[in-house]
C-alpha cells in the first residue's frame, strides 16, 4: 500500500516535470529572438532596422578598419560578423577593452546612409583567458615562423 | 535510501564533518584566494582585473548549485517523504541566496572595467537575477508556511513544489549566453575542454572546492540548528502535556 503511494508520486511528479521541462522549452523558443541582446550584422542588412529606432549592434571591431576622425573624439570602424559588415561611427569615451580584432556591442541608430551612429559602446571580450607572458610567447614564435 | 533518512544518523556524521568542511574550505579558499590575486598571471586582454574570476566563479557555480540542490531535495521530500530533505532544502536557501547575491555583485564590479558597464539586461544577468528572487520567494513562502502549520521542520507541499518549478531556471541561466546573443561571454569551462590557461585554471578549481566545503559546511550547521529546534519543541510539547495529565486524572 504505501509503496503504490510512493509509486503513484513518483509518476505523477514524473509527468508534472516533463510537462515543466517542455512549457520552459516552448517559451525559451519563443522568446530566442526577443530575448536576444543585440543584432548580429547580418541580421541588421537583411533586415534593417528603422532609422530612428535604438538598436544594439554587436560583432567583432574588423583589423585595420579603425580610423580616428582629426576631431580627436570620434572613431569610424567596422562590425563584422563574417558575413556582413556594418561601418559604425561613434564620438565619446570607449571602454578600455575596445580594441580592433575584439568583440564590441555599440548601442545606437542606423543611419539612412547605411551607417550605425552610436552612441554607447561597450566591450565584448571571449571566453578565452591567455597569460600575458604566454600571448608574448605565442606571437614570438609566430613571429619566427613566419620570418622562416 | 531510508538508511541516509535517520535523523540520528545524520547528526552523527554533522558532528564532525560540519567543522571539518568549514575548517578546510577556508583553507582553500584562501589559498586559492592569495594565488590567483597575488601569484596568478595577469590576462592578455583584461590585466589584472581578470582577479575577480576567483570569486565570481564559485559563487556563481554555488548559486545554481543550491537551487539545484533545493530542487533535487523537493523532489525527495515529495516522493519519498524522506524528514531530512525538506530540512535540507530549507537548510540550502539562505546560503544560494547570499552566494547569488554575491555573484551579482562580483560580475558587476567586473563588468564596469571589462565592458564598460556595471549592468545590462541581458539574458545571462536577467536570468541569475531571476535566481536571487526565486530565493527570497522561496524563503518568503517557507516563512509564511511555517508561521501556520506547527508540526514538523520540512518544508511545506507548497514550498516543495516551488522549489521544483524554480529549477527550469538554471539550464536558462547556463544556456542563456549560448541561445541568445549576450554580452556575457559563453562559458570558459566546459564538458572536458577549457578555454582558460591552466594558470588560472588551477587556482579557480581550488578556489571553487573551497567554497563549495564552505557551502556544505554553512548548509550541514543550519540543519543541525532546525533539528535542534524541532527537539527543543517536541521537549517542551511533553512538557505541556505531563503538566495537563494529572487534571484529566483527577477527572476520572
Amino acid at each position: 500500500m504505501a509503496v503504490r503511494a510512493k509509486h503513484q508520486r513518483l509518476v505523477l511528479l514524473g509527468i508534472a516535470l516533463v510537462a515543466l521541462i517542455g512549457a520552459g522549452l516552448l517559451a525559451t523558443w519563443a522568446l530566442r529572438s526577443q530575448a536576444s541582446y543585440f543584432y548580429v550584422p547580418a541580421d541588421m542588412a537583411a533586415n534593417p532596422p528603422e532609422s530612428d529606432r535604438a538598436v544594439r549592434l554587436g560583432g567583432m571591431v574588423e583589423r585595420g578598419s579603425m580610423k580616428n576622425a582629426p576631431d580627436g573624439v570620434t572613431v569610424n570602424f567596422i562590425v563584422s560578423d563574417g558575413k556582413a559588415r556594418i561601418p559604425v561611427r561613434f564620438a565619446g569615451i570607449r571602454p578600455a577593452l575596445f580594441v580592433e580584432g575584439s568583440g564590441v556591442v555599440a548601442e545606437g541608430k542606423l543611419g539612412r546612409d547605411g551607417i550605425f551612429v552610436a552612441d554607447n559602446l561597450l566591450a565584448k571580450h571571449d571566453e578565452k583567458y591567455v597569460p600575458r607572458e604566454m600571448k608574448d610567447m605565442q606571437q614570438a614564435r609566430k613571429a619566427i615562423e613566419n620570418t622562416k | 535510501m531510508h538508511g541516509f533518512a535517520n535523523p540520528a544518523r545524520f547528526l552523527r556524521i554533522a558532528r564532525w564533518a560540519t567543522p571539518l568542511c568549514l575548517l578546510l574550505g577556508l583553507v582553500l579558499a584562501a589559498w586559492a584566494l592569495v594565488w590567483g590575486v597575488f601569484f596568478a598571471p595577469a590576462d592578455a586582454l583584461q590585466g589584472d582585473t581578470v582577479r575577480i574570476v576567483y570569486l565570481h566563479v564559485p559563487t556563481a557555480w554555488l548559486g545554481m548549485g543550491g537551487w539545484s540542490a533545493i530542487a533535487i531535495a523537493s523532489f525527495t521530500e515529495i516522493v519519498w517523504r524522506h524528514p531530512l530533505a525538506g530540512i535540507a532544502a530549507r537548510a540550502v536557501a539562505l546560503p544560494g541566496a547570499v552566494f547569488t547575491a554575491l555573484c551579482l555583485i562580483t560580475g558587476s564590479i567586473w563588468g564596469r572595467p571589462a565592458w564598460g558597464t556595471w549592468w545590462v539586461w541581458d539574458g545571462r544577468l536577467t536570468s541569475m537575477l531571476v535566481l536571487l528572487f526565486l530565493y527570497f520567494g522561496y524563503m518568503a513562502l517557507d516563512a509564511a508556511a511555517r508561521g501556520s502549520q506547527q508540526a514538523g521542520q520540512g518544508q511545506s507541499r507548497i514550498t516543495a513544489i516551488f522549489g521544483l518549478v524554480g529549477a527550469v531556471n538554471i539550464p536558462v541561466i547556463h544556456y542563456s549566453v549560448t541561445w541568445w546573443n549576450s554580452l556575457h561571454q559563453p562559458p570558459s569551462i566546459t564538458m572536458g575542454k577549457s578555454a582558460m590557461a591552466a594558470d588560472f585554471l588551477v587556482p579557480l578549481l581550488i578556489a571553487t572546492v573551497g567554497f563549495s566545503l564552505i557551502f556544505g559546511g554553512i548548509v550541514m550547521a543550519r540543519m543541525r540548528t532546525i533539528l535542534a529546534d524541532e527537539q527543543a519543541e517536541a521537549r517542551l510539547r511533553r512538557k505541556a502535556m505531563r503538566a495537563q495529565a494529572p487534571a484529566v486524572g483527577e477527572a476520572w
